[in-house]
């Protein structure tokens, strides 16, 4: 994986911009001996690493705006970090690098339950988030799995997901508004307790835009009240095809689960292997989840298990208690560290068309032969967003690019089925160079055109999402 | 002109020397209209892809929303986010399409609970300004490889592009649906049951309350539930003796017809001056006490839990049709947007139809239309300069 090489202009500066960014933040603030940059060279891609010039941590927006204009002014590179659980390396830094971390903007601002709405700070965590309201009743929706870790201000630059999307949305869907400063430093105000766009719709544009348009400092989030109840049924198939089609049906008979997770043989071996959940050893597991009141679980669950009955499932698990669904999901939850102890690997993050599972399955098993890595695969069924794990041994001469390859080549079909890239992770470095096969040159240049407008410099977060051979032009 | 493959559209714009008036079925003259030749994706209609089981849709731009419905309809599932229907307020006639719906971002009183046109929409194909084809996004569900310039797209109102072809989310159509209705509740009071109703587990999917002028006999304030029949029954229950107070069940067809009223703004059909705020939910009606209070004397109707507010100024409102007080007793209340949706043409060429911007947004948005369209001749002004 190539990276630009550092401009030996800014290495040379150093010195100079590491007292200039001290001149404007408090004692502590600028990190710059090289042992302590080690800690931010990298995020959860482990497989690339290097230290950036100096991360800073501020604890305002105000700071954040003097960093910018310091890093504006001297033409640095400025890479945002939340809380670097990025899979696909989005808070991968370059030796020239400005790490502009918002760990301690943590506060909860507002929280305001007539108007549904909660105003952090966006380095704070996820669950924390939910934290602070669920005594009252409420929870903030999207949960990726690094939920615990993960910050506000990554989950907005990758618009993350998680298993409960199917019924809530993304982040996209319950960000309102945000604090955000400029390239430049100057500080904008986009959103907040009303919904949709005056004009057009910038909120959009920046979830999502993988911290390449600004550094958000402050979200308004959509809140919700926690439902009376939830339910999760495990049924065990003997065919991928045939849990692809019960999927189908259980959309199309019209309820609507909160998730519908999907593990295939492999990843329930690893998981029991781990944790001994006592799923049944065949092809593949779905976990369906709903909610609601006592009645109104046990009703829609009863349609699901009749729609699943017509499929002729090897197994059929009816939670009857806390203890149960736990155990349940104990299993799905558990998975990618039960591969993670079978060896090195790599999480994948492809979106397909839900009727397109079974053919996607087939192909992946067809090229995990050939390559001769094992894939295990585990993901959001309800919504197609698969998550491949490709073991590897990262010990191993050659291994990792083996790895690559065959990732490329899965990622590659999803798109040829009519899919993309990447459904919740982000592109980062990670899928940066694949971004043609899902984008003409023009729909890569008119995404350029717009960081065009917020960045003209380019100093945010330039070496991600695109080609670098497309932004070479642009990049300092 | 009406193009009717996705390649002529391109030439059509390509090959413009002025200004283009972006047309769907021409039933949202919303904005300040372009002088210029008309461009209308009315004959870009079609499905091209509609996978039940896969809630997803992909439609040709022109398409009508009526085929759009009946088609979705005959497998149980319908567009979620309810769109509103124009044609009865602004009084005009023709065909909406899809692709109006999402170049207006047009919702509906269900947007509360599930999101908006934007929410829905998973990918475009549009023509820009120099007649090139691009697209964006996809059709699946979770989509974050590249910017989201789908969100972009909706909402834009065919100023950064004419759309050719959108992907959307579809939904399924509930089993039973069932409104609970309060009469006589001032807008504080009718306003304030329904953050209750909002902040309950119930899953809410409408949340209105209308003043006493505006069609019915009194105030009205409507929760509107739907799903399995059971779950109804039970929320209904459970959420009416949570509120306390006098609440009627409406339910089946009678429940559909409140809320197609209410989405399609009926009760101002008449007005000759309409506008639509977006605010926080709570400030919904001190904003309209507000201006009651400085002699805006109006009929206002509140959606979404009191967020969206639906204003008529009386006939002999201020010479701006309230625009001034509006927006300032609005930015003084938690901020929002104001937009002049029904206005004579005269009116609308003098006043901000959209909320006037602060600078370094107004400047954003005009650095992003320059990139989209260069030549500056897609609904040129529509949207403010």
């Amino acid at each position: 994986m190539q990276m630009p090489t550092p401009n030996a202009d800014i290495l040379a500066r150093k010195g100079r911009i590491v007292a200039r960014l001290q001149a404007v933040l408090p004692a502590g603030a600028v990190i710059h001996e090289e042992r302590e940059t080690k800690v931010y060279e990298c995020d959860a891609l482990t497989a690339y690493k290097c230290p950036p010039l100096c991360a800073v941590l501020p604890e305002t927006t105000e700071q954040v705006a003097a960093a910018m204009r310091v890093c504006f002014e001297e033409g640095v590179p400025v890479v945002p970090r939340g809380a670097g659980t990025s899979l696909a390396g989005g808070a991968l830094p370059t030796a020239d690098c400005v790490i502009l971390g918002v760990a301690r903007l943590n506060d909860v601002i507002e929280t305001d339950y007539d108007n549904r709405i909660i105003r952090v700070q966006a380095g704070r965590t996820n669950l924390s988030v939910t934290g602070a309201v669920e005594e009252d009743g409420f929870f903030y929706a999207p949960d990726p799995s690094s939920q615990l870790a993960c910050a506000i201000a990554g989950n907005i630059a990758m618009n993350s997901g998680g298993a409960h999307c199917l019924k809530y949305g993304v982040t996209t869907n319950n960000l309102m508004g945000v604090k955000m400063v400029m390239a430049d430093g100057e500080i904008i105000d986009i959103g907040g307790g009303h919904l949709d766009a005056g004009g057009l719709d910038l909120l959009g544009l920046i979830c999502g835009s993988e911290g390449q348009l600004g550094i958000v400092t402050e979200a308004t989030l959509r809140i919700l009240a926690k439902p009376e109840g939830a339910r999760p049924v495990l049924v065990g198939f003997d065919s991928n095809v045939v849990a692809g089609h019960c999927v189908s049906d259980i959309i199309k008979s019209g309820i609507l689960p909160v998730a519908i997770e999907f593990m295939d043989r492999p990843c329930i071996r690893a998981t029991e292997a781990f944790v001994g959940a006592g799923y049944p050893d065949c092809e593949a597991l779905l976990i369906i989840e709903v909610e609601g009141a006592e009645a109104e679980i046990n009703d829609q669950l009863s349609r699901i298990i009749a729609i699943a009955k017509r499929h002729n499932p090897v197994e059929l698990r009816e939670s009857g208690s806390e203890e149960e669904s736990a155990k349940i999901w104990l299993g799905r939850k558990s998975a990618f560290g039960a591969m993670g102890r079978i060896n090195d690997y790599m999480c994948l993050d492809g979106t397909i068309p839900v009727s397109e599972l079974p053919l996607v399955l087939r192909r992946i098993a067809e090229m995990s032969k050939e390559y001769g890595l094992d894939v295990g695969n585990v993901f959001h069924a309800g919504d197609g967003n698969m998550h491949p794990l490709i073991l590897f041994d990262a010990n191993k001469e050659g291994d990792l690019e083996k790895c690559e390859a065959l990732g490329a080549d899965i990622l590659r079909l999803c798109v040829e089925v009519g899919g993309c890239l990447t459904g919740e992770h982000g592109v980062g470095v990670e899928k940066r160079d694949l971004m043609g096969a899902q984008y003409t040159p023009e729909d890569l240049e008119v995404q350029l055109a717009v960081k065009d407008v917020f960045d003209p410099k380019w100093l945010l977060n330039p070496a991600k999402v695109f080609p670098l051979s497309v932004t070479e032009g642009r990049r300092a | 002109m009406t193009p009717t493959t996705e390649q002529e559209l391109a030439e059509a714009v390509a090959s413009a020397t002025g200004p283009l008036r972006i047309q769907g079925g021409g039933t949202r003259d919303i904005g300040i209209p372009a002088d210029g030749t008309v461009l209308s994706t009315s004959g870009l209609s079609g499905v091209s892809l509609y996978e039940p089981g896969a809630m997803t849709l992909v439609v040709q731009a022109g398409t009508p929303m009526a085929e759009i419905d009946a088609l979705l309809a005959a497998q149980g599932q319908r567009l979620p986010f309810e769109p509103m229907d124009h044609r009865g307020l602004l009084g005009t006639t023709g065909t909406p399409t899809i692709g109006g719906v999402v170049a207006a971002n047009v919702s509906g009183p269900r947007r509360i609970q599930v999101g908006a046109a934007r929410d829905f929409a998973l990918g475009v194909r549009f023509v820009d300004g120099s007649g090139q084809v691009l697209k964006n996004g996809g059709r699946v569900m979770k989509n974050v490889t590249g910017y989201d310039l789908v969100k972009l797209m909706a909402g834009s109102w065919g100023t950064l592009g004419v759309l050719s072809q959108v992907s959307l989310k579809v939904g399924a159509i509930p089993e039973v649906e069932a409104t609970l209705v309060a009469r006589g509740l001032d807008a504080a009071n009718g306003i304030a049951a329904l953050s209750g109703a909002l902040g309950s587990p119930f899953d809410i999917t409408g949340a209105a309350h209308l003043g006493p002028d505006t069609g019915g006999d009194d105030s009205e304030t409507r929760i509107r539930f739907e799903g399995l029949a059971g779950a109804v029954a039970y929320r209904l229950g459970a959420m009416a003796d949570r509120l306390g107070g006098d609440w009627t069940v409406v339910e089946g067809a009678a429940s559909s017809t409140l809320w197609q009223q209410l989405r399609d703004v009926a009760p101002f059909a008449d007005a000759d001056i309409v506008w639509r705020l977006s605010v926080t939910p709570s400030s919904g009606p001190l904003i309209s006490a507000m201006l009651a209070q400085n002699n805006l004397s109006h009929r206002a109707i509140f959606d979404w839990g009191g967020g969206l507010i639906w204003l008529a100024p009386d006939a002999n409102a201020l010479p701006d049709g309230g625009a001034k007080l509006i927006r300032a007793q609005m930015a003084a209340l938690g901020g929002g947007h104001a937009t002049l949706v029904k206005a004579p043409v005269t009116l609308r060429r003098e006043l901000s139809v959209f909320e006037p911007e602060p600078p370094a947004i107004a400047a954003l948005t005009t650095a992003l239309r320059h990139k989209f369209d260069p030549r500056g001749i897609l609904n040129p002004g529509l949207m403010g300069a």
